[in-house]
């Protein structure tokens, strides 16, 4: 299942597990990436909280935690070529799995549809 | 994600335009508010590419939103028209020789600076470039200054680009063989596809290049075809920032501005022996007081490039400290980002003058962790000017 928040991350739904990154939308608008910082595995977030930064050659800006969840993996591919994020935003570009504190959250997210209309 | 990428947000209604603007739309910028002005920060390309192809090829830029002013000494000798500038100037005016360009500073009564300026010998007349976010207070300054020998004019029939980059010089000659022979500052008019325009071998990137002044309505069909050479890009104020950035060239409002001094901010350069202490026309211009004694005795803090150890941007506003814990404040960076043909970080600000050796280890607080960074002489690319 894929959902979106307002703030251009993408969640992909695995049981209680979502994998996270930042839209098509988003990484365009963004422009190059040159940076990506990422959280630690193990740390714990509530929805809302800049939990990575990304960076372009102008600006930075934050990647807010879409729910409240304990990150259990990071993908250290875009830390190493921030340029991924601009190539396959999303797909190969995720930036963080996290293990849902409350799964029936995602409920309350975009679907496809809304998002697409959000950004139109 | 925090959207810091949506001008779309702000109010743009009132904003300028430049007579390139529907060239810009057409060529698809993003455009965003800059200085009062409708500006392009990138084109499609984005900003890596444009700032690369400039430094390998040429780039063409719309600077038309800065302040072409022109200086005409109502007795008709340039001579006073350029004693009267060095009343507001730090700068060897006088001897500017006819057809020169020299980059200066207006200083205000306490050694700040008001803005930074292209200063040109035209002949019968001075013919300045000064920053958009200023032109206004410049043209005031100006006339209120030397308005009882000069006429101050601001020239709002002409557009102005520069074309920079290694391949400038090709692309130029292709329409006036003559640029080929000119040197780093010197100023000429020359017909391109029939148009009179002004041109400077300058411009703020670090690279060979030049700047073209044009008249309003011919603007557009000649910058159209400067960008039909398969060697330009159009290139947006993003990748200008980058530029000048990695050529350690100050922009105005963030490295300078009226809390800093010529000597505070390594512009020493700009200042020329006659107008210093035991010079023919020393002091004279405001602030000269302060000024000087910085030069006999140096300032309390200085300007210095740094270079960031980790692949993390320092952006401006970033505090320096000399210890990794954040205990003892050094100074603040007023301008960082990434530099694409440095492919790293690089930033400048200022620090306290123990600290702003080469070489001296410090440390600016990012997102609460202190990132190491390294006191380095700029510029950080190398000059391609042909001097």
């Amino acid at each position: 299942m894929l959902k979106f928040t307002e703030e251009h991350e993408w969640l992909k739904i695995e049981g209680d597990v979502a994998t996270v990154g930042i839209t098509e939308h988003a990484a365009g608008q963004l422009g190059d990436l040159v940076f990506v910082e990422l959280p630690e595995a193990g740390a714990s977030f509530a929805k809302g909280d800049s939990a990575a930064t990304v960076e372009s050659v102008k600006a930075a800006s934050d990647v807010y935690c879409p729910l409240d969840g304990e990150i259990v993996e990071v993908n250290q591919a875009i830390v190493d070529d921030p340029s991924l994020v601009n190539s396959d935003p999303q797909g190969a570009a995720w930036f963080f799995k996290l293990k849902l504190a409350d799964p029936s959250a995602v409920n309350a997210l975009l679907d496809e549809a809304a998002y697409k209309e959000l950004v139109a | 994600m925090r959207q810091t990428w949506r001008p779309d947000l702000e109010d743009i209604s009132h904003l300028k335009h430049t007579p390139l603007n529907a060239l810009h739309l057409s060529l698809g910028a993003r455009m965003v508010p800059f200085a009062g002005y409708d500006m392009p920060v990138q084109y499609p390309e984005g900003v890596l590419k444009e700032h690369l192809h400039t430094r390998a090829a040429a780039g063409l830029f719309d600077v038309s939103h800065m302040g072409q002013i022109v200086v005409r000494p109502k007795s008709g000798r340039i001579e006073d028209a350029a004693r009267a500038l060095e009343k507001l100037v730090p700068v060897d005016v006088l001897g500017l020789a006819e057809g020169r360009q020299r980059y200066g500073l207006f200083t205000n009564d306490e050694g700040g600076i008001l803005d930074d300026l292209m200063i040109t010998n035209r002949g019968d007349h001075l013919f300045l470039v000064v920053n958009a976010a200023c032109k206004g207070a410049d043209f005031e300054h100006l006339k209120k200054g030397l308005g009882d020998s000069c006429e101050v004019t601001m020239l709002d029939d002409r557009a102005l680009v520069a074309l920079q980059g290694p391949r400038a010089e090709t692309v130029l000659c292709e329409l006036w063989a003559d640029v080929a022979s000119m040197r780093f500052m010197d100023v000429a008019e020359a017909d391109l596809h029939d148009v009179s325009c002004i041109i400077s071998r300058s411009g703020y990137t670090g690279e060979d290049g030049f700047e073209i002044s044009i008249p309003v309505q011919s603007a557009a069909d000649v910058t159209q075809r400067l960008l039909e050479h398969p060697d330009v890009m159009p290139i947006g104020l993003g990748a200008r920032d980058s530029l000048r950035l990695e050529a350690g060239l100050c922009l105005y409002g963030n490295d300078i501005d009226t809390d800093t001094t010529p000597v505070e901010a390594a512009l020493e350069w700009a200042i020329q022996k006659s107008r210093r202490s035991g010079g023919d026309r020393a002091g004279g211009f405001p602030g000269a007081e302060r000024i000087l004694s910085e030069f006999a005795s140096g300032a309390a803090r200085r300007r210095v490039g740094l270079k960031p150890e980790g692949r993390a941007p320092v952006r401006g506003g970033a505090k320096i400290f000399a210890d990794a814990e954040g205990k003892m404040p050094v100074g603040t960076v007023t301008s960082g980002g990434f530099g694409p043909s440095v492919d790293g970080p690089v930033a400048m600000g200022y620090v306290d003058a123990a600290q702003a050796g080469n070489g001296t280890k410090l440390y600016a607080e990012v997102r609460g962790k202190y990132l190491p960074l390294t006191v380095t002489a700029m510029p950080f690319v190398k000059q391609t000017y042909k001097r």
